[in-house]
């Protein structure tokens, strides 16, 4: 009881072919991670502090769907979105439309920080991002070959994708028809074409202070102003003193059952442990959703759980527990 | 089990407001309650009524939703709106229009015409376009009162929810002029809410409160459906339209005590919120100084109020 905890995700609901070699990508990664905010624990930095600096590597990596190698809107562009957390006040910070700031996260956190208000979206965040001066790039900076690839199949299957990564063996693509045989769906799409990736980080420090953090670049193509469950607090994202807690699956799902929120209200209100409580909200609230969550309590602990075939994730505790799944 | 209908134009009244900003307000919440009780007599569906009754706050000048929206640091218009569903929690929101005359009506759409749940700015406005709903230039939306407060607060260095200081001594003495919602339930306990707003005066442009926020500013199941207003940035961080909800399921008490309990945990002078339950039972909390709304049950009981007492 006590101590720090950490845990990171990106995505749930992978498919059940999705090739070894990336599994064991996405594992370095999450592993890297992890690392990076086990070490910052270490040093005695606050949660708060260790959500955002997790968060960004997430968002650096073209790996998973945020900043670089986000999923593209409909016109093949990205507008990225991404919330954080403090426990301790409940301060919060949100941005939305992000087409050219290279960190949402980062974004986020000077909204929380630096405006009297609590989410900022388009034209007005970027403007925004801009007084701040954070790194600014093209939008083009976002966009991975991959993800070209999956839009067009996408618009050919002309629905909406979470994200997905298509088995690729050198050069050949499997095209939709075959995978459209795949049983498993999420978000009325076959598994193989599709998987969220959005990323998150939830910790607790050693004062107990929880802190969370969520970012994405949405469905593949999205109607261009859509927005998701990750920048909205109480769905995708949600610290307060007990808990820090960050999802990922179908948005709508997430959104309808106030996910995150969910998580510390069964705690708080009907006595559940952490995992009680991660279990509880993943049986009970989705109905047909699909989603995934993560969540430290301020106790040390740390919990997933999901209802999805597979979450990419990561947890560390001080006592030296340590984990990285994805099935 | 029987009907009932609340509905509010905001949180936030100062004691000193004049009968000549009163009135039109009183007189704003008086029709569009009866146009609420008129439909759930006529047997409407409650996302129908809420929806009907948020466009008629929204047409209405003096509450700040729609034309009379607040105007944003730079002078312009960013109205913000959601609406859910309790029976089947679907729920609909946008952000950052401009020209929709109607956004809670837009917001339906996105639930019912989008496999989206929220569409904002530039891509909201283009999906009206495509939907064909009722559009205007900018500047039907803006009032001489807006652009009255805007300068004050420019000029005091202010962002202002909606509501001046208690004691401001401003001019009007209104600066308390509020998003508006309505929730309602039918008697066959079907429930829904909807909210609509321009946001804080002076608000930086891009910003987005709570009213569009599913789970802070609107929300409803099977048990209740809330509608919230006040200062937006505290509604978020008190999720709470959801913890009037999940206290209502967690703990099985009264709406009423629900309602108390969520606003004991806000902090003072910031939030207030209409409330129905499945049963028929209504709730309008608020710790600001006042909060106008009005509320109505088949039983025949009515009542519309800014402050504590009701004033019919």
């Amino acid at each position: 009881m006590g101590g720090w905890a950490i845990a990171v995700h990106g995505g749930a609901g992978v498919d059940p072919n999705l090739p070894k070699e990336r599994q064991e990508e996405a594992k370095r990664l999450l592993t890297r991670c992890l690392d990076i905010g086990i070490s910052a624990l270490r040093s005695n930095l606050p949660a708060i502090d260790v959500v955002e600096l997790v968060v960004r590597e997430l968002e650096t990596d073209p790996l998973f769907n945020s900043g670089r190698g986000s999923a593209l809107t409909e016109k093949g562009t990205v507008e990225m979105e991404a919330s954080i957390m403090d426990g301790p006040k409940r301060r919060c910070g949100a941005v939305s439309g992000l087409t050219t700031v290279k960190n949402p996260v980062s974004l986020a956190r000077l909204v929380m920080d630096k405006t009297p208000h609590s989410y900022l979206a388009f034209a007005g965040a970027e403007e925004f991002a801009r007084t701040q001066g954070v790194e600014l790039v093209d939008n083009g900076y976002f966009i991975t070959e991959d993800n070209v690839g999956m839009l067009k199949l996408a618009k050919e299957a002309n629905s909406i994708l979470f994200d997905y990564r298509v088995p690729t063996l050198g050069t050949c693509c499997i095209g939709v028809g075959a995978a459209l045989e795949s049983p498993i769906q999420m978000n009325g799409l076959p598994i193989s074409v599709y998987a969220p990736e959005t990323v998150g980080c939830v910790v607790v420090d050693k004062e107990g202070r929880c802190a969370a953090a969520t970012s994405t670049g949405g469905l593949m193509n999205k109607m261009n102003g859509r927005i998701g469950d990750s920048p909205l607090i109480g769905s995708g994202t949600y610290a307060c003193e007990l808990v820090g807690v960050s999802c990922t699956g179908e948005g709508e799902a997430i959104i309808r059952s106030t996910l995150a929120r969910e998580v510390a209200a069964v705690m708080e209100y009907k006595g559940l442990n952490l995992q009680e409580a991660v279990d509880n909200v993943i049986k009970y609230r989705l109905d047909e959703g699909k989603a995934g969550v993560i969540a430290v309590s301020k106790n040390g602990e740390v919990a997933c759980g999901f209802n999805t075939t597979g979450m990419f994730r990561g947890c560390a505790t001080e006592d030296g527990f340590r984990e990285v799944g994805v099935w | 089990m029987r009907w009932a209908i609340a509905v509010h134009g905001g949180a936030g009244v100062p004691p000193s407001l004049p009968p000549e900003k009163r009135l039109p307000r009183e007189a704003g919440l008086r029709h569009c309650l009866d146009v609420g009780i008129a439909a759930l007599q006529a047997r409407n569906h409650p996302l129908d009524v809420v929806e009907l009754v948020v466009r008629e706050l929204e047409n209405h000048p003096y509450f700040n939703a729609g034309r009379g929206s607040v105007l944003t640091s730079r002078g312009t218009i960013e109205m913000e709106a959601s609406i859910m569903d309790g029976k089947t929690m679907k729920c609909g929101a946008v952000s950052g229009l401009s020209t929709v005359v109607n956004p809670v009506s837009l917001a339906r759409l996105v639930m019912e015409k989008t496999p989206h749940i929220y569409l904002a700015f530039d891509g909201a406005e283009a999906f009206a376009r495509e939907q064909g709903v009722e559009t205007v230039e900018m500047s039907h939306f803006i009032t001489p009162g807006n652009i009255e407060r805007l300068k004050q607060a420019q000029e005091a260095g202010r962002v202002q929810i909606d509501h001046t200081q208690p004691d401001d001594a401003v001019a009007d003495g209104d600066g308390r002029i509020g998003t508006v919602g309505c929730v309602a339930v039918d008697n066959e306990g079907n429930l829904a809410a909807a909210t609509s707003t321009g946001g804080m005066v002076n608000k930086m442009v891009g910003r987005i409160g709570d009213t569009p926020v599913i789970g802070a500013g609107t929300y409803a199941n099977h048990l209740c459906a809330v509608s919230a207003t006040g200062i937006g940035e505290a509604i978020i961080r008190g999720t709470v339209a959801r913890d009037v909800a999940a206290l209502m399921e967690f703990k099985g008490i009264s709406l009423e005590e629900v309602a108390a309990y969520v606003m004991d945990r806000v902090p003072p002078d910031t939030t207030g919120l209409i409330a129905v339950s499945s049963t028929g039972e209504v709730a309008m909390p608020f710790n600001t100084p006042g909060m106008f709304r009005a509320c109505a049950t088949e039983d025949g009981y009515s009542e519309i109020a800014i402050w504590d007492s009701p004033s019919k």
